[in-house]
């Protein structure tokens, strides 16, 4: 093999409906690591594309929260397993994207990976730790039992791209919500191939949709976007968030009480993440002979 | 079969101890608010029952601000025990006095007395009851090892379950470790200011519980103060909305139980006649003023005739008058306002091409009364297949097979509740996963208990209200 041999170049593309578009409008932006050195162009999403985005999600809704908590909790896994086997691709990214040394690149991927591990785990014990048998005062069974509340839009963080991107939405998906998910602007390269991790992962394709481009662009359509339910404004620029929340009022969304600062992505998380996105139904049935 | 005529069995409205003058709880103390007076009227006859005194802004500022020193000194400091034994008490009080709010809720809102005296004091009671318990238990709940209250609560509540409404919201602020300012309904205030001497009675500090009647403006104003910390309330969707939008970039905590256009869905494979009751039930319980009523009739096609005629003369049966009266089944629609409001919706199902069926029973000459009444032939698209009517009126359409009545029933942006009428245990499970609602009653409807959590799916609001979940509305998690 001759020293000189030109590398391939990835064209990076958005990730909708389990395909990989370019964006609709064609257009696309720079993208530089942490020094301005050029990395690659990127697609940059427009509102047609976040439309098509949430129509791929809504599709997906029904098979992915039909799905059982084993089975859900088996491809999160699938993911942690595939993303593994490409560490140095992420480890190389993330150091590009977020100007780390390699020991630190290294950390923030493996703690991505365990993430999805972390939250693998949860699928089959949402019910249990988050339902109940309700002592109703009557003839009756009363149960109450966790359930996705559909569509979320996610702004992913700015800084954090990769354990941050991760720790945002593989709670969405551990639920059995599906995900509209827009990445960090500036650092976009490891949400990229973290959808190709994702499409070969048993992910089922429009259950996770990935636009790379500018929050504060897409923003007010995914708020006001009425087959979205749940949104979390992580990566959307604190001074904008209460203009986007009176939108999401429209269609009375659920909000993520998103952290003004970006919060320290390595600490272990809890159900903070997972509750928002789950809705509490309650069943009743009388007793009898 | 022949109807019996029953002798009329009135309460008698002493009981409610009414007295001429009511006025805002504020730190403990009743005092004159600054507000405009109100006078709030029985609705079964239109008479003034009492002039209420309402708060201003002023008011409102006192009545956050005792909340807030109740709060720091005093509520927040104080053990989860001791705490658990003033909602005992106020538990207790209820109880004590069930007969007299009983009779009082029925006056002011018009309700049956069956309904106030069987349903609304009773659970109203069983909420603090309840909610005492896990006051000195909240580690328990699965929100970490120590959770926090939020601070000083405002709560708005609506006028169907006025009482009731108040206990949902008290009982868990209070258990959490929160104080609050609440806002009865515009025409229901009574019970909700006869509660401020419950407070007195059972010794609780100043400032944990303020009571400030009024209108919307007042409520407005409540839960747009710089000096709370949460926002719950209960009423209809646009309100909601409004609301929402006006907290929007607070970073305050809200729970908002809103509207809902629930399907009650009967299979071919049904018990007709229990069926029927629960269609009734759904429906005409409280007025039809009911968040959750099962205003949405999906009958199996093969069934749908005969299900309605059993309906139409079930529904004739039903004894509308005198709430006092312990006979009647349907009471007064709370207002003149509600009543045009009912009258306009029912007007564009006629126009629109459903037919209209109503009780032929006779109605009383004063007050504000609408006898029961079912549109058949409805169209999906029909207003009142869509809007929330919050009256005596059933919309009723078909179906073929369980995924299209599954398809009718979540079409619609509300998700508060829903009903299933089938003998097939796997079918009724399989209904259940599929239906985007909060609540699903299978073989009964419009059951309710503290520590069942109660709340919407989409835009009938989020947050629930009952049980372990309803906690997290007041705690800092």
């Amino acid at each position: 093999m001759s020293d000189t041999r030109l590398a391939v170049a990835k064209t990076y593309k958005l990730y909708i409906g389990g395909k990989f578009p370019r964006s609709e409008s064609g257009r696309s932006y720079p993208v530089t690591d942490t020094r301005g050195r050029f990395l690659a162009n990127v697609a940059h999403a427009s509102r047609k594309d976040l439309r098509d985005a949430v129509v791929a999600a809504r599709k997906a809704f029904a098979g992915w929260s039909g799905a059982t908590a084993y089975n859900r909790g088996q491809v999160l896994f699938r993911v942690a397993e595939v993303m593994e086997g490409r560490r140095d691709q992420f480890v190389a990214e993330v150091r590009a994207a977020e100007g780390v040394q390699p020991r630190r690149a290294e950390a923030l991927v493996d703690a991505a990976i365990d993430r999805w591990v972390y939250y693998a785990g949860w699928t089959d014990k949402l019910s249990a730790v988050l339902g109940a048998a309700n002592p109703v005062a009557g003839p009756y069974f009363s149960f109450t039992v966790p359930e996705p509340t559909g569509v979320v839009g996610v702004f992913a963080p700015q800084k954090s791209s990769l354990l941050g991107l991760v720790s945002v939405v593989a709670p969405v998906l551990a639920t059995g919500c599906t995900a509209v998910v827009v990445t960090s602007a500036e650092r976009p390269l490891p949400a990229v191939t973290l959808s190709e991790v994702l499409a070969t992962s048993d992910v089922p394709g429009g259950v996770v949709n990935v636009l790379t481009g500018r929050a504060e662009e897409l923003a007010p359509w995914m708020a006001s976007h009425a087959d979205v339910n749940a949104l979390d404004l992580t990566g959307v620029e604190p001074s904008a968030r209460a203009e986007l929340e009176r939108a999401a009022a429209d269609t009375v969304k659920r909000l993520v009480r998103a952290p003004r600062q970006e919060p320290d992505w390595t600490a272990t998380p809890g159900l903070e993440r997972l509750r928002p996105y789950l809705e509490e139904k309650t069943v009743w049935h009388p007793m009898g002979v | 079969m022949a109807l019996f005529d029953y002798a009329p069995a009135p309460e008698n409205r002493d009981i409610a101890n009414l007295k001429p003058h009511y006025r805002p709880f504020i730190n403990g103390e009743f005092v004159d608010g600054n507000g405009e007076p109100l006078k709030t009227i029985n609705p079964a006859t239109g008479e003034v029952l009492a002039e209420v005194s309402t708060v201003d802004t002023t008011d409102i500022d006192r009545a956050v601000q005792a909340a807030r020193n109740a709060y720091e000194k005093v509520w927040r400091r104080m053990p989860g025990s001791e705490r658990a034994k003033y909602l005992f008490r106020l538990a207790r009080l209820i109880q004590e006095r069930a007969r007299e709010l009983a009779v009082l809720e029925t006056l002011d809102n018009g309700k049956p007395i069956k309904e106030s005296r069987d349903v609304d004091i009773p659970t109203a009671a069983a909420h603090f009851f309840y909610h005492a318990g896990w006051a000195d238990k909240l580690s328990y709940a699965g929100y970490g090892p120590d959770p926090q209250p939020l601070g000083v609560a405002g709560q708005v509540i609506p006028w169907n379950f006025p009482l009731l409404m108040l206990a949902w919201k008290i009982a868990p602020a209070l258990a959490c470790g929160n104080t609050v300012v609440l806002k009865p309904a515009e025409t229901t205030p009574l019970t909700a200011l006869v509660f401020g001497e419950l407070c007195q009675q059972a010794g609780l500090p100043p400032g944990v519980v303020n009571i400030v009647p009024g209108a919307g403006d007042v409520g407005a104003a409540l839960v747009s103060h710089q000096g709370i910390d949460k926002v719950a309330f209960t009423g209809s969707t646009e309100v909601g909305k409004i609301i929402q939008r006006q907290l929007a970039g607070s970073g305050k905590k809200m729970t908002m139980e809103l509207g809902g256009k629930a399907a009650n869905i009967v299979f071919d494979d049904a018990p007709l006649d229990q069926a029927v009751e629960g269609i009734v039930n759904g429906i005409f319980f409280n007025q039809g003023h009911v968040c959750c009523a099962g205003s949405r009739l999906l009958v199996q096609e093969s069934i749908a005739e005969e299900l309605l005629e059993k309906l139409r003369y079930r529904v004739s049966t039903l004894r509308i008058g005198d709430p006092l009266d312990k006979n009647t089944d349907v009471g007064a629609i709370n207002s003149a306002e509600q009543l045009a409001k009912i009258r306009e919706l029912v007007a564009s199902g006629e126009a629109e091409g459903a037919e209209r069926w109503t009780s032929p029973c006779p109605l009383p000459e004063k007050g504000f009364f609408f006898a029961p009444t079912v549109f058949s032939g409805v169209h999906p698209s029909m207003r009142i297949a869509r809007e929330e009517i919050f009256g005596p009126v059933l919309s009723v359409m078909t179906f073929r097979t369980p995924q299209e009545a599954v398809t009718k029933a979540n079409n619609t942006p509300y998700g508060l509740s829903a009903g299933i009428w089938t003998e097939k245990g796997s079918r009724i499970l399989w209904m259940t996963a599929q239906l985007r609602a909060g609540v699903v009653w299978a073989n009964t409807f419009n059951r309710f208990d503290p520590t069942a959590p109660f709340g919407g799916y989409k835009e009938s609001g989020f947050g629930r209200e009952g049980g372990r979940a309803g906690l997290e509305a007041y705690l800092d998690v």
